[in-house]
């Protein structure tokens, strides 16, 4: 039996007494609300749906392997359900919230007519495997949306289905080792340049190839003098991001690729940077073979804490013969064809093969292709003009505060770096980055690129305002005033955020990846 | 441009400071070959909200959706209700529009889901530990596969023949390209599946064994005597379920043996969109964590000793190991784990057990109105809401002939084994709570009619 007025759910408040000298018994400020987890909550007896009774269904057909008692589950009503996960997302910083500069992420307003489109039934609603004639709409949207891409980037060929980023670039890889292998050509090594994002180098171990690291100049491009001769019988290819993860546009791209062409091998370029150049530059004139679009980075599908993502893969003619299936291809009469397993021996003999089940990331097909019409040629250029100018906007009002590695180097792309080169004796790059959070940012992304010593790397976007850019470079003016002077605070910032600075070392130590009793 | 908040004005005061005449003058690096003097040819200029709408409501409208028709299609992916509240919860601003939640202060609400997340999909899997997700079934099916072959050192996969063809042609494709050795053969049209003869094809170099439950026919193999005998030879057993709904009435695939689980978790939440995006669920015990692919989220404390949670263990992953790391993933799925964690809250232990049993039953009414159809044969023995049939002739021209009938009755065997001559007459039927007697007596009458 429980007692009459038990207290209900307190979460543990730990030692510290709060700034305020205000303990609240529930542990909440006002607005700012703790909430507990959904196992401290829900019962396996209560639902939020409702259904009709099944106490008579007969599960014989089940056979030996059915369950004697249902899962260990926990359910909430409608209302409790609302309330957990409402307040949950307010412990949440968003794009929705504030500016998100979160370099090579590419965090831009997400419009929410693509979320009203993607909604509609004949894309929302449909089976993947129905026959063809009755999602030709469906479609038609992965073919036109792929037209677009081809378009954009002046390539040959598309694969669609890639469901992220790094999916994209193996994709790529498997493209140069399928080309590869039908000229029976045993070449295994992937140039990769030093300020590379992570997944580059992951990838293409992945994919079975040699990894080589090239060194950066000190104006932060790749070398491109000691990549070319490099070159030679046993390298396949190059991964080169462009623009760079330095903010820089890659100048020697396209004598680069030319060489590594003399010299038998491709040109991948991670397309994470896009955005910069979307309407202005087509990698197809720069001589690339196969470049990775991110759409939830340039074509603004929502990120969504994590994903899903998508990651079309556009392709030179030498490479689109070898791209995986399904695809599809418009007929002369007007309708749509897939092209899968079943057609493949006859149209598309030498596919390297399927990259996941089904045709790809459907529900961000409809919000890119919906963006890039909104958005239409004259607006696409001003995407990547207004994204490059609101970059260097940031870099050239905070130089004279913030050391930029490469300021000298001409004008940035998309993203402005910095480093902490200047702050006080151990005053590093994360505090400035959490003393943002107390300023109700989202910090910049840190310690990358890896070549520069304590990196700040600020990617604005276009959707900023000029208003919203000066109140955050007001912001980053008197965090780095701080960082120089050595403010204590700042070392053990965030103070404001629903949480201190967590215990990343405790986490590991000890996993406790799930809830578990008691 | 409505989503571009500068004025003219804004950027020529914006110029002024940067030192630049104009934004072209900004691209002054770009080489003046590769350099667009005028906007991309055929894209038309910018178009308004109203007219985007216009032109994607025509392409919508020109689809047969799943919602309009007696629709009984399956095969990986399923038609379940999604309760309102869960579209309403992923389109909250601070879910949808959030980051992967790499600073942890101000990414509680996500962090909190995924723990959360992970918990479910153990307790549902019966696993003891589970991960962020992955992008869908069939790619968590192939690093299943890679993991195994990380811990047991061998380089042979055993797949049976009820793993749906993608997820085998997916897993075919990555092997190609990493050596590792995958033991494939196509499903047979018999009424349990052959566990003896899968376990006959496990010897001392076999990583492990990947087992569909239940598989692409419906039928439900007995995942516990193949769990003891690849382990008895030092292999793992990979247990996918395409249905994660079946886990509401069938033994979890965790308390019968299997050493990792993955799945798809697209019937819970996430709804049909054409095949993606979709969610992939990895699960798998405590002794391989450092194993596991993909983003995993822990708890621990702040700075005040308060609860809170990060992602962790990323010492594994491709920002950090670069060319060493256990996958390349970054990005994952974590919208549609949070579409997933939403409707499994809704339902409970006890919502999930019921809409299982609904869909369970409705498929059993639908087997039973087939077999009254002269010509069909209903396969399985047993079935959770999916099994097959065969039929006196090709089922790929059937499948179009019920949809020229407006029926989408199921997907033909042709579809997923187009070289497989003994499949071509099968079919895969799938029911679920959605499915009405007006919907099962509509095909059987379409059935009747094609096959007169």
């Amino acid at each position: 039996m429980n007692a009459i007025n038990p207290t209900g759910w307190r979460p543990s408040m730990g030692e510290n007494e709060p700034e305020t000298g205000i303990r609240t018994f529930t542990g909440n400020r006002a607005l700012q609300l703790e909430e507990a987890l959904l196992f401290e909550l829900g019962a396996a007896d209560r639902s939020g749906v409702d259904f009709p009774d099944t106490a008579d269904i007969d599960l014989s057909a089940l056979g030996p392997m059915a369950r004697a008692e249902r899962p260990n589950l926990p359910g909430l009503s409608e209302p409790e359900t609302v309330r957990h996960y409402t307040r949950l997302s307010r412990q949440n910083y968003a794009i929705d919230l504030g500016l998100f500069p979160l370099g090579s992420c590419t965090m831009k307003h997400n419009p929410r007519l693509d979320e009203k489109v993607a909604r509609m039934p004949g894309f929302a609603d449909v089976h993947p495997l129905q026959p063809v004639h009755t999602v030709q709409g469906a479609l038609s949207v992965m073919n036109e949306l792929a037209h677009w891409l081809i378009e954009l980037t002046g390539m040959h060929g598309v694969a669609m289905t890639p469901k992220a980023g790094a999916h994209g670039e193996l994709c790529g890889l498997l493209c140069i080792r399928a080309a590869l292998e039908a000229k029976g050509d045993p070449r295994d090594v992937i140039l990769v340049p030093e300020s590379a994002h992570g997944t580059n180098p992951a990838t293409a171990a992945f994919a079975g190839f040699r990894v080589e690291n090239i060194p950066a100049t000190p104006e932060g491009r790749v070398d491109s003098a000691a990549l070319i001769a490099r070159l030679g019988p046993d390298v396949a290819g190059v991964m080169i991001t462009n623009p760079n993860t330095c903010g820089l546009f890659e100048r020697d791209l396209k004598i680069i690729a030319d060489a590594v062409h003399a010299a038998g091998g491709y040109v991948y370029c991670d397309g994470a940077n896009f955005n910069a150049i979307v309407g202005r530059v087509r990698p197809g004139d720069l001589g690339v073979d196969a470049m990775h679009i991110n759409l939830h980075k340039t074509f603004s599908t929502p990120h969504g804490g994590g994903g899903p993502g998508s990651g079309p893969v556009v392709l030179s003619e030498a490479l689109s013969p070898f791209g995986p299936l399904p695809f599809t291809a418009r007929q002369a009469d007007g309708s749509v064809k897939l092209i899968e397993e079943e057609q493949a021996h006859e149209e598309h003999p030498q596919a390297f093969g399927r990259m996941c089940a089904f045709h790809g990331q459907m529900g961000m097909y409809t919000r890119a292709l919906a963006y890039i019409l909104s958005h239409g040629a004259d607006g696409l250029r001003q995407v990547s003009g207004d994204a490059v100018l609101n970059a260097n906007y940031i870099l050239r009002s905070l130089d004279d505060v913030l050391d930029a590695p490469f300021g000298a180097s001409g004008h940035c792309m998309h993203e402005a770096l910095f480093s902490d080169d200047g702050f006080a004796e151990g005053f590093s790059t994360n505090d400035l980055a959490k003393g943002l959070i107390d300023e109700g940012y989202h910090p910049m992304t840190v310690y990358f690129p890896l070549v520069v010593h304590g990196a700040m790397l600020v990617e604005p976007t276009e959707t900023e305002s000029k208003a919203g850019i000066d109140q955050f470079v007001g912001a980053m003016r008197s965090l780095a005033e701080r960082a120089r002077a050595g403010d204590e605070m700042l070392k053990s910032a965030p103070h404001l955020a629903p949480r201190r600075r967590l215990d990343e070392t405790l986490a590991a130590r000890k996993p406790k990846l799930v809830w578990k009793e008691g | 441009m409505r989503y571009l908040p500068l004025t003219d004005t804004d950027r020529s005061a914006m110029l002024s400071v940067i030192g630049a005449g104009s934004i072209d003058e900004l691209f002054a690096d770009v080489p003046a070959a590769a350099r667009l003097s005028a906007p991309i040819a055929g894209l038309p200029n910018h178009a308004s909200e109203m007219a985007v709408e216009r032109h994607m409501a025509r392409l919508s409208a020109n689809n047969v959706t799943a919602g309009s028709v007696p629709f009984f299609l399956g095969a990986g992916a399923y038609r379940h209700h999604v309760p309102a509240t869960v579209d309403h919860m992923i389109q909250r601003g601070e879910f949808l529009t959030a980051y992967t939640p790499y600073q942890p202060e101000i990414a509680q609400g996500t962090l909190q889901v995924l723990f959360e997340f992970q918990t479910q999909v153990a307790r549902l899997f019966g696993t003891e530990v589970a991960n962020a997700s992955l992008y869908d079934g069939s790619t968590a099916c192939w690093e299943a596969i890679a993991m195994a072959g990380r811990i047991t050192k061998r380089g042979k996969a055993v797949l049976s023949g009820g793993v749906h063809s993608h997820y085998v042609e997916t897993a075919r494709t990555m092997a190609k390209f990493t050596g590792d050795v995958l033991d494939t053969v196509v499903p047979e049209l018999t009424a349990t599946p052959d566990d003896a003869a899968l376990i006959a094809r496990i010897d001392g170099e076999t990583s492990c064994v990947v087992v569909q439950y239940p598989d692409i026919l419906g039928r439900i193999p007995d995942l516990a005597a193949i769990a003891s005998a690849a382990q008895a030879k030092g292999a793992l057993l990979i247990a996918v379920v395409t249905e994660p709904v079946a886990l509401g009435v069938l033994q979890s695939p965790g308390s019968l043996g299997a050493d990792i689980v993955v799945g798809e978790g697209q019937s819970i939440g996430v709804g049909l969109q054409f095949g993606g995006p979709y969610l992939g669920l990895f699960g798998c015990r405590e002794k391989y964590l450092r194993q596991i692919p993909g983003r995993l989220c822990g708890e621990t404390v702040d700075a005040d000793g308060k609860r809170g949670f990060v992602l962790t263990l990323s010492t594994r992953e491709q920002h950090i190991r670069r060319e060493k790391a256990t996958s390349n993933i970054c990005t994952n799925s974590g919208l549609c784990a949070l579409a997933f964690s939403v409707h499994m809250t809704l339902l409970g232990g006890s919502g999930l057990s019921d809409m299982a049993k609904l869909s369970h039953a409705a498929a059993r009414k639908t087997a039973t109105a087939l077999a009254q159809v002269a010509g069909v044969t209903v396969v399985n023995t047993h079935y959770f809401n999916e099994f097959a049939i065969t039929l006196p002739k090709d089922a790929r021209q059937v499948v179009r002939e019920l949809a020229d009938r407006q029926v989408l009755g199921g997907v033909s065997l042709g579809r997923l084994y187009p070289l497989e001559a003994a499949l071509a007459n099968g079919m895969i039927v799938a029911a679920t709570e959605c499915t009405t007697d007006e919907d099962i007596a509509a095909l059987a009458a379409a059935l009747k009619e094609v096959l007169a």
